[in-house]
Order: C-alpha cells, then structure tokens, then sequence
C-alpha cells in the first residue's frame, strides 16, 4: 500500500483526448507536499507516514504544531493528513512528493469533505418526489408524506429518509481515471467530479478496489528524483466510449 | 490569473492551431469535420462537410461550442461541436445572415420560407471581412 497525495481542487474543466473525445477533468494541485512525520509500528502501534501541503502563516499555526514543524525541519503547512502505508512504502521526513506519483491510466479515490447545504427537506436530500401541485394539497408541496404504517408496528423506524442536515460530510470518489499530469504547475488531472468545493482539500490514494499498475513508482515519486515531462494525453488505448461531438 | 485558467490557457494554446473564421448566430458555415471509417486496421479517416446555419455559440475559451443546423432530406439536424476539437479540421464561413437574437432556437419551429434568414451585406462583420479580403 502506497501512500495517497494531498491536493487542492482547482476546478473542472475538458481536455481533447488523442482520439479527440472530450474528456471532463478535474484539476488537482499537488501544492508543497511534503512528509511531516512517520508512524512506525514501535512507537505508534501502527504504520503511516504523516504528509502535509500548503503553505501556513506562522502567526496562525499553533505552538504545539510549531515544534512538529521544528522538528521535521520544514515549513508549516496548512493540510495535513495521514496515509497508511506497508513498511516497504515507507518514506522519509521532509520528502516532497510530486504529481507522477499517479501514472496516467491507472484509477484512483478521491476523498474530501462534500460542501454543505445545511438543513435540507426531503426533495432535496433523498430526491422524494415531493406532494402533488394541486387536487387538495396545501402547504405541504415539498414535504416528505408518509413516514410509516399503522398502530402497528406504532412507530417511525430507525434510518427513515427525512429532512435533516445535507452535506458537509467526507465523502471518497472511488475509482476516477488519471488523465494526465502537467509537472511544471504540478497538476493531476483525474476523469470525472471530486466532492467538496473549489480550492478545497481532497485526499487522492491509489485505488482500493482496483490493482495498482506495475509501473508505478514505489514508495513513492518524489520531487528532485522525478524527470519532467508533460503529459495530458489519455492513452490511445482508452476503453471505446461513445464519441463526445 | 488562477492555476486553472493558466491550466486552460495552455490547453487552449495546444489546440488553437486552426484558424477560425469570426462567425456568429445566423451565419451559415461549413464545418468540416473528420470521420473514422471501418474497425481496427482498416480504420482510415476522411473529412466530410456539414453545412448549416449557426443558430448558437456557447461557452469561452477551450469550453467553446457552436450548434449548426440544416435540414437533411427533410428533417431538421442539429449537431453542436466544440469550437477547439482536433476532430474539426477547418471551418469555412459561407454567408452571413442578418438576425437579432444571439440564440436563433426559433428556427426549430419553422419550415421552408419563414425559416430564412436575409443576408447580411453591412455592419462591422461585413466591413471586417471587406478589410481582411484585401489583405490576403
């Protein structure tokens, strides 16, 4: 297990695809991210490196934060997160990671906190379609109707979709697409919507649920040891998808 | 500039390689569009003409897209292309048409003589293709 990045969700946009199709892509900076602190089963019982990106004032971070920072030797960070890895992905203090570490083709999952809508009815939260616009119904056109049987069983039962409180809740993406990265702006380019807001901070890891290809770089691609190249071609290759025009 | 209008505006410098003409609603062009022909090995691509009235453009930058219309064996078709797809390898302006709406979705209800459009001989377009003339 390979340890995920920490990135910035830039915003959507499209890119043409070598076979011309538009592809829908949302755009992750990969900004400042760095190891801040390693977990090792000795000491912490288990196994993660600790990775923080951004770039935090000093006046805003907090004393105890300060001396992590301190000791790890590097500039304080405004996300930080941890990976479990397996000891052989281990990585070191202060390594920053770069974009590549995801190679195009392969899927990852995306997870980050889904912008919040507050208190929300039923339509809006579980799509219920909602009372009739007319014959008898008043007040209550956007109401949820029913919300149970009978004296029995004489109750609402647990877990019942109704209004409540929509949003704001970590949410994972599984399975996006790695469409390209451009290395000079340190950006990854995945298929398809993340969850949470623009500028928000998602979490990108290796697919779980799929196998990791051969060719990814292991721990991990660091930047320095990385060459830079500029991809935001899609493989030829790409599984047949209906054409976009 | 934010990172992903820098993002565009490097995809948008990739794919601008073909020039393209000032066309707006109401003109008809011809867009000549690649097709792939066959499966696998004997997959070879050929350009084929589609030619219609613009009756929409949408979108900015590398989100650019047109919608052309023309009757074809009697039925109306529709088809919207990005304005940067490598699939389009060029567009031809072939008549400027005088209307007053940006959007000409009217058209989608009319038939024969009402669907018309008068051409367009004045007006800054119309001048601006004069003085691009002369130069080529």
């Amino acid at each position: 297990m390979r340890t995920g990045l920490i990135a910035r969700k830039e915003g959507m946009t499209r890119i043409f695809d070598a076979e011309g199709r538009q592809v829908p892509v949302t755009v992750l900076k990969i900004d400042n991210c760095q190891v801040v602190g390693v977990r090792t089963e000795e000491k912490n019982g288990y196994v993660a490196v600790q990775l923080g990106a951004g770039k935090a004032k000093v006046k805003n971070v907090s004393k105890a934060m300060r001396g992590v920072y301190g000791k790890a030797k590097i500039e304080p960070k405004q996300k930080v997160a941890e990976f479990r890895v397996t000891p052989d992905n281990m990585l070191e203090v202060g390594a920053e990671l770069c974009p590549s570490h995801f190679i195009v083709g392969q899927y990852v999952d995306v997870q980050a906190k889904t912008i919040g809508k507050g208190f929300a009815g039923a339509m809006k939260r579980w799509n219920f379609g909602g009372l009739r616009a007319s014959h008898g119904v008043s007040v209550s056109h956007r109401s949820h109707g029913s919300t149970g049987q009978r004296q029995d069983p004489g109750r609402t039962f647990k877990n019942k979709k109704m209004a409540g409180h929509f949003g704001n809740e970590t949410v994972t993406t599984q399975n996006l697409k790695v469409i390209g990265h451009d290395l000079e702006d340190g950006l990854l380019l995945v298929q398809g919507a993340v969850p949470g807001p623009d500028s928000g901070w998602v979490l990108v890891s290796d697919a779980v649920k799929l196998p990791l290809p051969a060719e990814a770089p292991k721990p991990a691609a660091l930047k320095g040891a990385a060459k830079v190249e500029t991809v935001t071609e899609a493989p030829a290759d790409a599984p047949a998808e209906a054409p976009a025009e | 500039m934010n990172t992903l209008q820098k993002f565009e505006a490097k995809q948008l410098q990739k794919y601008a390689t073909k020039k393209i003409p000032n066309f707006a609603p109401g003109d008809t062009v011809k867009v000549n569009v690649l097709v792939r022909e066959g499966a696998g090995d004997a997959a070879r691509e050929r350009t084929q003409a589609y030619e219609g009235v613009c009756i929409a453009r949408g979108g900015h930058g590398i989100n650019a897209s047109f919608t052309v219309r023309k009757i074809s064996y009697g039925e109306g078709v529709e088809r919207v292309f990005p304005l940067y797809s490598p699939r389009i390898e060029s567009i031809e302006l072939v008549r400027r048409g005088s209307v007053r709406r940006a959007k000409l979705y009217y058209l989608r209800d009319r038939r024969g003589k009402s669907a018309r459009i008068a051409e367009k001989t004045g007006g800054w377009a119309a001048n601006e293709d004069a003085r691009n003339e002369g130069k080529e």
